[in-house]
């Protein structure tokens, strides 16, 4: 049996109407605890307000062996991009 | 007893108990069990600390009312005797192992918080200031302390062991939070400074059940240091204070006025 905490994965949400974004990892032992030290460790400049954790273990990603397969077909699909559409100068934020 | 005069007492008993324990838990810095664990412990240590600078520096604006000319926050904390200290002896005590150090804080957290809460309708409006935001950061430091108490009490037979001998071993320092003397009694009745009897039973409910779920029993121990008005908050201090001092005041002690 491992002595090491679990690994877990901090997501922080910096302001209201934003998304949750991943600010990196750390140790607890168990999820009440995670939320504790991430509030610790990556809130203390009022960074945030709201946080999620997540067990790394829980967390499945993409194979770097499958990227020609995932992502190389949509290269050449230049129309897939909005960059014919001329934009009006007076719509802001898009 | 002078009205500011007691007042003063009473806010270095404030002050000098978050900064002693701010220091000790400043101690932990580089030696927490695990990098989460070690700026946790600092955090903490920093809000009481924040906390105690502004007690201090109250104390000096009070004892300038009382005497003329009063200290400065640096002052107070920095070029005063063990014996001139007010704090609770129970902060005074050594962080031992985990354990005792959350044995510690989990006694004193809860006690802090109840007491911040009734400061906070103080009739004297600098203490309730101070109190009603203190209280917001002292909040998590209940349910940090808490959390680690439930963790360690049931989890392995080692850790309840030592969590349960915590406990044991700080309880008699516990009874001098809820004594009065005469400092208290001459700011009670003007509902400026809490009454610390009514604070037992709240405080005896809110930590019975954090060690019900944590399977440790409260000791039972009746016989309490400093109570009768011979303790911490009268100047009367453990051997643990004067090392602690020692390392605290150091730089001003040997630099006198060295500043940034």
């Amino acid at each position: 049996m491992s002595n090491e905490w679990p690994l877990w994965e901090i997501f922080i949400r910096s302001q209201h109407g934003l998304a949750h974004k991943h600010v990196g990892s750390l140790h607890a032992p168990d999820v009440e605890l995670a939320i504790k030290n991430a509030r610790d460790v990556y809130t203390r400049r009022n960074e945030g307000v709201s946080i999620w954790v997540v067990k790394s273990t829980d967390i499945t990603a993409s194979s770097p062996g499958d990227r020609e397969a995932l992502f190389e077909p949509s290269n050449s699909k230049v129309y897939r991009h909005p960059t014919f559409f001329p934009m009006p100068d007076e719509v802001k934020h898009l | 007893m002078n009205k500011d005069e007691a007042l003063f007492e009473y806010l270095l008993r404030l002050g000098d108990t978050d900064v002693v324990l701010a220091q000790r838990l400043g101690e932990w810095i580089g030696h927490g069990p695990v990098l989460e664990e070690d700026i946790g412990l600092a955090n903490i240590g920093l809000d009481l600390l924040g906390q105690g600078r502004l007690w201090l520096a109250l104390a000096g604006e009070v004892e300038a009312d009382w005497k003329g000319a009063g200290r400065s926050e640096d002052e107070l904390a920095f070029l005063r005797d063990g014996n001139a200290f007010r704090n609770l002896q129970l902060v005074e005590m050594p962080n031992g192992d985990f354990a005792m150090t959350m044995a510690r804080q989990f006694y004193f957290d809860h006690a802090h918080l109840l007491l911040l809460q009734a400061l906070a309708r103080s009739a004297e409006p600098r203490i309730a200031e101070i109190a009603a935001k203190a209280v917001k950061e002292v909040a998590y430091h209940v349910e940090r302390s808490a959390d680690w108490v439930i963790r360690l009490g049931d989890g392995t037979d080692e850790s309840h062991a030592r969590m349960q001998k915590a406990l044991d071993t700080l309880w008699p320092y516990t009874g001098e939070i809820f004594a009065v003397d005469a400092v208290d009694d001459a700011l009670i009745d003007a509902g400026i400074a809490a009454d610390a009897r009514a604070l037992r039973e709240p405080w005896l409910a809110a930590i019975g059940p954090v060690l019900d779920e944590a399977t440790l029993a409260l000791p039972a121990g009746e016989w309490m240091q400093g109570r009768g008005g011979r303790g911490g908050k009268q100047g009367v201090h453990t051997e643990h204070l004067g090392h602690l001092l020692s390392e605290m005041q150091y730089l001003q002690r040997a630099y006198p006025g060295a500043r940034w």
